[in-house]
């Protein structure tokens, strides 16, 4: 492949993408930074099989993107790695509990209907107040992660097809309800529907939608990927604009003109959804507001999702909209540009590197001493939140979209109890 | 040789625990060069230490085998000064990254040599002081490698490189005892071991100073529709006797790939863009300010940075400039040679016409104020003979500064890419005269060997061979320690 071979040559081996790159961060090793994993990648492009170490490397790669946001030399890593995981996937075998774990994350994660059927065991866990943590941690560290990170109890919502705009209609939108957003956090997808509407939006919500293949673009399941997409691009086949609130799904829609680009057939839609998929907070500021802010009287420490601030030059939109609430007041969070752990599924395979990411992420929130934590994805709010709790420290978490909900609804920030 | 290494890493491993010595083939590869791609070798050993005491026994367990060894810190050098040996062991600083003391009532900081240089002043600004070197790694490249290189930077003209920045270096000696050097009565040790190249011990805690953050800065952009003009007003700049914190100068290539990179948004169709800053007491700045606008009349267009975003956005264009060349050229060599600030013109017009002659195209980057020039010359790896023909035309360029009276080397350092250009600078006698002083430090020769000198003499570069008495000893005119 000689776009790939490109790509490679992109890297001038200047070492900016260095500190902040996660993994560097915490161990210094060249081969865990995305300088060593570009030299990695070229060592298997110009012959060396791919061993178990590299495999190691890559996989230890967060997918975060805060690389090419500090690259001035314009490296694709995004997309290296994206080739990268999909050779490794199809290259390299890997051990039966590897398969298996993969088997069972992808088998589950892109389908909300699985996910619902996961929600009531987990509900009557969690209600029993059983500890299994140290004897899941024995078993499997992922396991033991999933423990962990597993959301809070939420009652389902119900969204309707249609949401119509509240007055004057300024545009018409479909929006992607996801997977974990729409299963675990059914809260956010119904703000995010409110403020739409509230902000004069007519809001299509397509019945038929399911996983916008996030999950697997990341991890090299190029195959799935693909089908997801497809799925995706025919759901919203009536709507030029998508709103997503989610920043992974929204990094893989903007991607979806590379991952259908050999396919005759699709690349013209697929290049459509890219350029009509916004993210709700870019989409809510080229909008500029219109509805009332209520005052919300609360300190946010703001999280930047690296698929939001790396993936999708998403930084500046979130902040300008929370700081457009009167009496809210965003404080910002030291080392942004440094992932919390969460990122996809990497939580569930590396659990430990996560874990300490994790606790870095948690150090720097508690030092904002915030009353709220808000990110633009699920995962991020979930794995910070789970890091503070293990310093015995308890932060609410929210959405974006819930905090502006709550600001133009006027009902106050007892809404964001610590959960 | 291998199963020598072998057995070492064996050693290092007890020394720096398994996690921190690397022997994996595809591993140690990705540590074959630095900053300079140009040059490339795969390490023999990697070792990861996280102390001082641990490198001091890694130096002994080298010394007792006779394996030469090389210090590295974020890998960012551009003269190939870390370029490791596959015959030894490479010695990363990048898990040695605490700050360990910020004195502010003394202006001083103690840090640990993988210690970044920006996060020297991310630690100290909050108390209204920054550390004042500021290469244009900054944001990656680590406190160590500066020391070894005497780093500079845009800001350099007044406030002085790393060697006026740094009061005391604990260093472990090539004997592998731990030492400390600082500033005192007597030969100015600190003086020579900060430049020296990683060639006389490895920086293990540094004190550095700090600055004080000027009460006000002012930065303006100026653009030029030619060099000359760009150059006649930093002449009359500094013949005002205006001491800018910063005169940088780009030329339209250089604008080009900035622009590509980072979209600074600098004016369309300049020749050269000149940005110039100063800082200090408000009152002088203000004064002095007006005076440097004045001088730049013929731009065609001045810009006055408003506040510190601004002033962030002009300086991210010259900041990126390196890599940002990446966007219009597949392979460049980032050269780095001084002249007086008087011959610019001239040098400048003969790089022109080097350029013109060669076919091969060169961007010029420059800080402008103490004649530092950077010039990248572009060629494409893939174009048989392309490599050697910017070769050459960088080779000559050297010639050029040495010709007008410069230097091959303002910042960069001389490492292993230019030690083949020293004797165009210095006779024989000075040569051994530099390295009688490395061989009091290091009379095996396995510190960090190959680098500045064109070939090795008096204390020999291969170790554990005979190779004979230098005729400097057999003459009587030097000594061995």
């Amino acid at each position: 492949m000689d776009e790939f071979r490109e790509l490679l040559d992109d890297c001038v081996h200047c070492g900016f993408c260095l500190p902040t790159c996660p993994t560097y961060e915490l161990w210094g090793e060249e081969m865990d930074s995305p300088r060593g994993r570009i030299h990695l990648m070229s060592q298997h492009e110009l012959g060396a099989p791919l061993s178990d170490s590299m495999v190691e490397h890559f996989d230890r790669c967060l997918g975060c993107m805060a690389c090419v946001t500090a690259c001035p030399s314009g490296v694709r890593y995004d997309r290296l790695i994206e080739v990268t995981r999909a050779r490794v996937e199809d290259e390299h075998p890997r051990s039966r509990g590897e398969r298996l774990l993969r088997a069972a994350i992808f088998a589950v994660f892109p389908y909300p209907r699985r996910l619902r059927a996961l929600r009531w065991p987990l509900r009557a866990y969690q209600a029993s107040k059983i500890n299994m943590a140290p004897l899941l941690t024995r078993i499997s560290p992922t396991l033991a992660a999933m423990e962990r990170l597993a959301p809070p109890r939420a009652k389902a919502v119900r969204l309707p097809e249609r949401v119509p705009a509240h007055g004057e209609r300024r545009a018409v939108v479909g929006m992607l309800t996801g997977c974990v957003q729409r299963e675990f956090f059914p809260g956010v997808n119904a703000a995010t529907a409110r403020v739409l509407a509230m902000e004069g939006c007519d809001v299509v919500i397509p019945k038929g939608q399911g996983c916008c293949g996030a999950l697997s673009l990341h991890s090299g399941r190029s195959e799935e990927a693909r089908s997801f997409a497809k799925k995706t691009i025919e759901s919203f086949a009536g709507v030029d604009t998508v709103v997503v609130n989610a920043a992974g799904c929204g990094s893989a829609m903007k991607d979806y003109a590379d991952v259908l680009a050999d396919e005759p057939e699709w690349a013209e839609r697929a290049q459509a959804l890219t350029a009509g998929t916004r993210d709700l907070s870019e989409f809510l500021a080229e909008l500029g507001p219109r509805a009332t802010r209520h005052p919300l009287e609360i300190t946010i420490a703001y999280h930047d999702a690296c698929h939001l601030a790396h993936a999708q030059g998403i930084r500046a939109q979130p902040r300008e909209l929370l700081r457009g609430i009167p009496g809210l007041e965003v404080r910002e969070i030291a080392d942004p540009e440094i992932c919390c752990g969460s990122a996809g599924v990497y939580n569930l395979l590396q659990p430990q590197t996560a874990g300490e990411l994790g606790d870095r992420k948690a150090r720097n929130v508690s030092a904002t001493n915030a009353d709220l934590l808000v990110a633009a994805n699920p995962g991020c709010s979930l794995q910070i939140a789970t890091a503070l709790r293990r310093r015995g420290e308890e932060i609410a978490v929210a959405h974006t979209a819930e905090v502006l909900d709550a600001s133009i609804r006027g009902i106050g920030k007892e809404l964001f109890s610590r959960r | 040789m291998t199963s020598r290494l072998d057995g070492l890493a064996e050693r290092l491993r007890v020394i720096a625990g398994a996690e921190g010595v690397i022997t994996d083939p595809a591993e140690l590869r990705t540590y074959e060069c630095d900053g300079l791609t140009y040059h490339r070798a795969t390490p023999g050993v990697v070792v990861l230490p996280e102390s001082a005491e641990q490198i001091a026994e890694i130096v002994r367990a080298c010394a007792a085998e006779g394996v030469p060894y090389i210090a590295r810190g974020s890998g960012t050098g551009l003269s190939g000064g870390a370029l490791p040996r596959t015959d030894g062991v490479l010695i990363v600083t990048s898990r040695m990254r605490r700050i360990l003391e910020i004195d502010i009532e003394n202006q001083r900081a103690v840090v640990e040599p993988g210690v970044i240089n920006l996060d020297v002043t991310k630690a100290t600004r909050p108390h209204g002081y920054y550390y004042a070197p500021d290469p244009s790694s900054q944001q990656v490249c680590s406190i160590g490698g500066n020391v070894a290189e005497n780093s500079g930077g845009a800001h350099c003209l007044k406030y002085g490189f790393t060697v006026n920045h740094v009061l005391a270096c604990e260093v472990v000696t090539p004997d592998g005892d731990i030492v400390e050097i600082t500033e005192g009565p007597g030969y100015d040790l600190l003086g020579a071991f900060v430049g020296s190249e990683g060639t006389l011990g490895i920086a293990t805690r540094i004190t550095v100073r700090l600055t004080r953050l000027p009460e006000t800065v002012q930065t303006l952009l100026a653009a030029f529709d030619s060099i000359e003009h760009a150059g006649g007003a930093v002449s009359a700049i500094i013949a005002a006797g205006v001491v800018p914190a910063a005169v940088e100068m780009m030329d339209a290539l250089s604008i080009e790939a900035a622009e590509a990179a980072v979209r600074c948004g600098y004016p369309a169709g300049a020749g050269a863009v000149l940005i110039v800053e100063l800082d200090g007491p408000a009152a002088e700045v203000d004064r002095q300010f007006a005076q440097v606008k004045e001088l730049c009349r013929e731009a065609f267009e001045i810009r006055v940075a408003a506040g510190d975003a601004e002033r962030a956005l002009i300086w991210r264009g010259r900041k990126s400039a390196f890599a940002a060349v990446g966007r219009i050229s597949p392979d460049y060599i980032v050269q780095d040679g001084v002249i007086p600030r008087t011959a610019l013109p001239e040098v400048l017009a003969k790089i022109d016409e080097l350029s013109g002659d060669s076919g091969v195209r060169v961007a010029n980057v420059f800080h402008a104020g103490d004649g530092n020039l950077h010039p990248l010359v572009l060629f494409d790896d893939a174009v048989p003979g392309a490599g050697e023909r910017a070769e050459e035309v960088s080779g000559k360029i050297l010639d050029l500064c040495i010709e007008h009276g410069g230097s091959i080397t303002g910042e960069h350092g001389v490492g292993v890419d230019k030690a083949k250009h020293m004797p165009r600078m210095f006779t024989e006698e000075d040569l051994d005269t530099m390295q009688m002083l490395r061989c009091a430090f290091d009379p095996a020769g396995l510190c960090n060997p190959g680098k500045v000198y064109p070939t090795p003499r008096l204390c020999g570069e291969v170790p554990g061979r005979g190779t004979g008495v230098h005729p400097l000893v057999e003459s009587g005119k030097a000594d061995l320690f």
